[in-house]
């Protein structure tokens, strides 16, 4: 019931922004939005222990599916972009976790690494994708409905946001369950729910596939907001942008990558506009702060003081 | 059978250089847990150093010969500087936590020296082509072919038989053997645990410095070198077995060598051939080649 409630007003409130505020913000919501979704993501397997340092894998994926629609298929409806993002991500999850879900730990991390930056080696030279410079995508219709040019994005953000209260509820739903507990097993003790009748395996390959699509809508998200694709949406470095917004929002609330996600881009807004030299520097201290002090993430603040009142 | 040789020769000489950087990341991995994105800064920093060190010393009109003792010089600075800077400031406060977070304490310093670094140096490439140029060229196969690739080479092979004599055959070695082993039984054994890693780190950041100061001749140092590093590093370094030197020098050839041979007969798969071979190692073996053996605790 309160997850629904934070639904609609959550919903409300994007529409809102999306109609009212001028261009630039909308821009930057939709990549907080798109960041978001992503994190979400990368929240459902950190429940099972595990950290993704390759996300940025089917990020890149669900972007560039998106905007090859465009490219080669000459499908311009951004409804149908999003779902291609998501299912072509999630089909090389369903293929690529068979293998992952064996590994752990810093096994774990850096083979995921490896898958993205192998797509990453291929993007870069496949000269049919523009090489390093990516390509532009254009979606001119909406369900069929054309697109008024200027309003694209604040129909793109609208969009995005009822994506992602959607898929923030069906991860609520899923993790507040039985799921959720069994996942909370593995993490803590891998042995005694194999003992228990449960396959970690199997917990950990649906996390998996679960992360993937969501970093695919992420990504598609993304690839709309920005209307252009490269190579760079799957580099290392994207991939660890993701796991940061991740432990600096903490993995206790659903809520918390949305916030943590809007928190990041405000910031690298904020630092790329009156600290251009020094924004990464920015980035690594606030990182290093968040560890220190707040090992669990931003989220800690909020329960502490919901305890203290 | 023209271009077995070249391949070859390719192929080991980017193995030395890939084994410069490797080996003090496994080895800082191996004695501490910590897999250290910082490494990638570490090098770049290197690069910079000897850029302005041999710079200087060309500068000053001093004999050319020198600037390959300022490319030392360069390294060791960085490392016995800047070394024990990240790990008494920082990294002694984060031992015991979890794995993963580690990697993202060292991503926070990669990020924080990627700007310390433009900062200081300017965002302008610096150019260092004297070094590379000064021992000419030999013939290889009717190729010419620098022989600064094998000063590199030579680097390499003696960097790894003095690690491998210092970790096997001296006193300190042993106690090194010994925390990687087990911490707790050497510390109640009277070894100062904290003294060797901070050692550890020094050396580790020393062998990514002397990879960056001997690379830095022969490319344009600019910003953002060691983001390309330190990935192929962490490749190198999986192929082999965390905290295995032996690993990283296998890890390194295998990877050399494979790149050498892609880049000759399908060049566009560069960087993906790298990658395809961490990816196939891992599949076959899911620790590495030489995944080091764990200690059984009671």
């Amino acid at each position: 019931m309160k997850a629904a409630i934070v639904a609609i007003a959550s919903l409300v409130a994007l529409t809102g922004l999306a109609l009212l505020s001028p261009q630039w913000l909308v821009f930057m919501a939709m990549l907080a939005l798109a960041k978001g979704v992503v994190v979400l993501g990368l929240l459902v397997l950190m429940r099972t222990g595990l950290v993704s340092f390759g996300q940025g894998l089917y990020f890149g994926i669900g972007a560039y599916a998106a905007a090859l629609l465009s490219h080669h298929l000459h499908v311009a409806d951004a409804a149908v972009m999003l779902l291609a993002g998501a299912a072509a991500a999630g089909l090389v999850a369903a293929l690529l976790g068979l293998l992952l879900a064996r590994y752990r730990d810093i096994f774990f991390a850096m083979l995921s690494l490896a898958f993205s930056m192998i797509l990453y080696g291929v993007l870069v030279k496949s000269a049919a994708l523009g090489s390093t410079d990516g390509f532009n995508l254009h979606a001119r219709t909406f369900f069929g409905v054309a697109l008024a040019s200027g309003a694209e994005r604040r129909v793109f953000l609208i969009a995005g946001a009822v994506c992602a209260v959607v898929a923030a509820l069906l991860v609520h739903r899923l993790l507040g369950g039985h799921w959720g507990r069994l996942a909370t097993g593995v993490r803590d003790n891998e042995l005694r729910v194999a003992y228990l009748g449960a396959s970690p395996y199997r917990v950990v390959y649906v996390n998996y596939l679960i992360a993937g699509a969501l970093a695919g809508l992420g990504g598609a998200l993304a690839a709309l907001a920005v209307g252009h694709v490269d190579p760079e949406m799957t580099y290392w470095t994207t991939s660890g942008e993701f796991v940061f917004i991740a432990i600096l929002g903490g993995i206790q609330s659903i809520l918390a990558p949305f916030v943590a996600a809007t928190i990041f881009e405000a910031l690298r807004m904020i630092a790329s506009q009156y600290a251009p030299n020094v924004w990464q520097m920015s980035l690594g201290l606030a990182m290093l702060t968040i560890i220190m002090f707040l090992p669990a993430g931003l989220w800690t603040l909020a329960e502490r003081r919901r305890r203290s009142a | 059978m023209s271009s077995i040789l070249p391949i070859a020769f390719d192929g080991i000489a980017y193995a030395s250089w890939l084994f410069l950087i490797s080996a003090g990341l496994t080895l800082i991995y191996g004695v501490m847990r910590i897999l250290n994105v910082a490494h990638g800064s570490l090098y770049a920093l290197g690069a910079y150093a000897a850029c302005s060190l041999a710079g200087a010393w060309l500068g000053g009109g001093l004999p050319a010969a020198g600037s390959f003792a300022m490319l030392l010089l360069a390294a060791v600075l960085v490392g016995s500087l800047v070394g024990p800077l990240i790990e008494r400031g920082l990294l002694q406060w984060m031992y015991g936590k979890d794995e993963v977070v580690l990697v993202l304490v060292t991503y926070a310093v990669f990020l924080i020296m990627e700007d310390v670094i433009k900062l200081v140096w300017g965002v302008d490439s610096l150019l260092l082509p004297e070094p590379y140029a000064l021992p000419g060229n030999f013939q290889l196969g009717g190729l010419p072919y620098p022989v600064y690739n094998v000063v590199l080479i030579a680097l390499a092979l003696a960097t790894g038989l003095a690690l491998a004599w210092a970790l096997y055959r001296t006193r300190q070695g042993k106690l090194l053997l010994a925390v990687i082993h087990d911490r707790e039984m050497s510390m109640a054994m009277g070894i100062n645990v904290s003294r060797v890693y901070l050692a550890t780190f020094a050396v580790g950041a020393t062998l990514a410095a002397l990879g960056g100061a001997f690379t830095a001749p022969t490319i344009a140092v600019t910003p953002g070198i060691g983001v390309e590093v330190i990935v192929l590093a962490f490749a190198v370094v999986v192929i082999g077995g965390l905290g295995s030197l032996g690993g990283a020098a296998l890890g390194a050839l295998l990877v050399g060598l494979v790149r050498s041979a892609t880049v000759r007969y399908w060049p566009e798969a560069e960087l993906f051939s790298i990658y395809a071979v961490m990816a196939m190692v891992l599949i076959a073996r899911p620790k590495g080649l030489f995944a080091a053996q764990e200690a059984r605790k009671i």
